[in-house]
């Protein structure tokens, strides 16, 4: 059965009708049309699904939407500002970190985090914060680039 | 409690879910209800000193890894935290759901129409298992990583059910059993675990796995010594996981290390009778006589660390 459940996504609360079944990645891409977080294994063996809940990234596929309630969602649309990407994701397009670009939006949000927690991470660092990303065609050395450029510009100071 | 109580076996307790989830989808956990525990004030406990530590079952591995004191006093501990899964994960997941997790299986651990298409096994819906089909039990393995180091480390788990509650060593909760790897009853939950002091044991964890990070282990070795002041060795605990249904203590090499010093060649000893006693059947990655080896050579590299010798290349069998 349905429920109304108040959620906040990318700092903004919305109310939303769900099933308590749901996983938080099938609440985020269905019922709030937010489709860039990717579904992809649907087991918690990928990370194409990940989000960051309370500033941590996390397995949206692996937590219940109802769970996520009065906690804080980010989710890869909220890294643009105003319609700008960040620079991690410019770092990300000029460095060719996204090929297929289904797993990007998952290390996004990883490398998000990784680089608020720590801005001038060493390789690696980045290595083991995105350990839990796969990626089947750049062969991640572009994307370990892609952070790196972001840090040296800055990304994650602003915060 | 209540709801447990109420909704009886169609209910199951979730605390962080990265067990509990994938299963649910695989359809081999199918609870009517499921009644989350993550933010049960019992369970998040959290004191660690050089005078042991009391952590509730709902730490987050995450915090296990990351902990300066865990990482000052029970290093082996947040180690093999770190080795659980992948960041997102450790997140989420608990130390209580690490320490109740389910056993796995080439066999079960696979969709509703995978298991249907071989006739299911006998860990869910058919009486045959897969592995070896002529016997009479299930041998899905016992795949977590921070028991054997908390065994290792000796320490006691508090089990509560309504206003009871009982504390007994970690090790006494498991048995051989694929189907049903706990003796927990229905109604019990883990609140948390209680290491003594670590003063005097030198601990180390080993995990071997076909990738560096999601992987399961397919053999898991911690080594607990303890040395009196000339080198011999007074106490010695070495407890496998990942290759039978429980958390399997190593026994006889043990015993072989206990009133001796450390060597190269006692190590070795150890080493031959870990690779006699482990016996992993086929219901993980890799082969049996791979994981076999790395059995062994897990638990020398483990005791060469203690030890601080050096690594050897050369290698026998």
């Amino acid at each position: 059965m349905k429920a109304l459940h108040d959620l906040r996504v990318n700092g903004e609360t919305v109310q939303v009708a769900f099933e308590p079944y749901k996983t938080l990645l099938e609440v985020l891409r269905e019922d709030l049309n937010l489709t860039g977080t990717k579904h992809g294994c649907e087991l918690g063996e990928c990370g194409a699904c990940t989000v960051l809940i309370d500033g941590e990234p996390v397995m949206s596929c692996l937590y219940l939407g109802v769970e996520a309630e009065g906690r804080d969602i980010e989710t890869v649309e909220g890294l643009a500002d105003r319609g700008e990407p960040s620079l991690l994701q410019h770092a990300f397009a000029e460095t060719g970190g996204a090929q297929c670009g289904y797993c990007t939006p998952g290390f996004l949000m990883s490398a998000t985090a990784l680089l608020r927690r720590n801005p001038e991470p060493s390789r690696d660092e980045i290595k083991q914060a995105l350990s839990g990303n796969l990626c089947r065609c750049t062969g991640y050395i572009k994307i370990f680039d892609a952070v790196e450029l972001a840090a040296r510009r800055g990304e994650g100071r602003e915060h | 409690m209540a709801l447990l109580a109420e909704h009886g076996t169609d209910a199951m307790l979730m605390a962080g879910g990265t067990d509990l989830l994938p299963n649910i989808k695989h359809r081999v956990a199918t609870p009517e209800h499921v009644v989350s525990i993550r933010d049960l004030p019992e369970l998040q406990g959290f004191e660690v000193s050089e005078h042991g530590a009391t952590l509730g079952a709902g730490t987050r591995l995450s915090r296990l890894e990351h902990d300066p004191q865990i990482r000052r006093v029970y290093p082996a501990l947040a180690e093999s935290a770190s080795l659980i899964s992948v960041p997102q994960v450790r997140a989420v997941g608990t130390l209580g759901g690490n320490i109740c997790l389910d056993t796995r299986c080439n066999y079960y651990n696979q969709s509703y129409e995978w298991r249907q298409a071989i006739g299911f096994c006998m860990k869910r819906d058919s009486p045959i298992c897969r592995v070896a089909p002529g016997g009479d039990r299930c041998w899905a393995v016992a795949s977590a990583d921070t028991v054997p180091v908390l065994i290792a480390l000796r320490a006691d788990v508090e089990v509560v059910s309504g206003h009871q509650e009982r504390v007994l060593p970690l090790e006494a909760i498991y048995q051989d059993d694929g189907l049903e790897p706990t003796t927990l009853t229905f109604g019990e939950i883990v609140q948390g675990i209680k290491i003594p002091p670590p003063h005097g044991y030198v601990t180390v964890y080993q995990k071997f796995r076909l990738r560096q990070s999601f992987d399961f282990p397919l053999v898991g070795i911690a080594v607990s010594i303890r040395s009196d002041i000339s080198g011999i060795v007074a106490e010695a605990r070495i407890v496998m996981t990942a290759v039978a249904s429980y958390p399997e203590r190593a026994e006889p090499a043990e015993r072989l290390l206990v009133g001796a010093p450390l060597t190269e060649e006692s190590i070795l000893a150890a080493g031959n009778a870990v690779f006699r006693q482990a016996k992993p059947m086929d219901n993980t990655a890799g082969t049996i006589f791979h994981r076999k080896r790395m059995a062994r050579i897990l638990v020398e590299r483990a005791l060469r660390r203690i030890a601080q010798l050096p690594e050897t290349m050369q290698r026998v069998s």
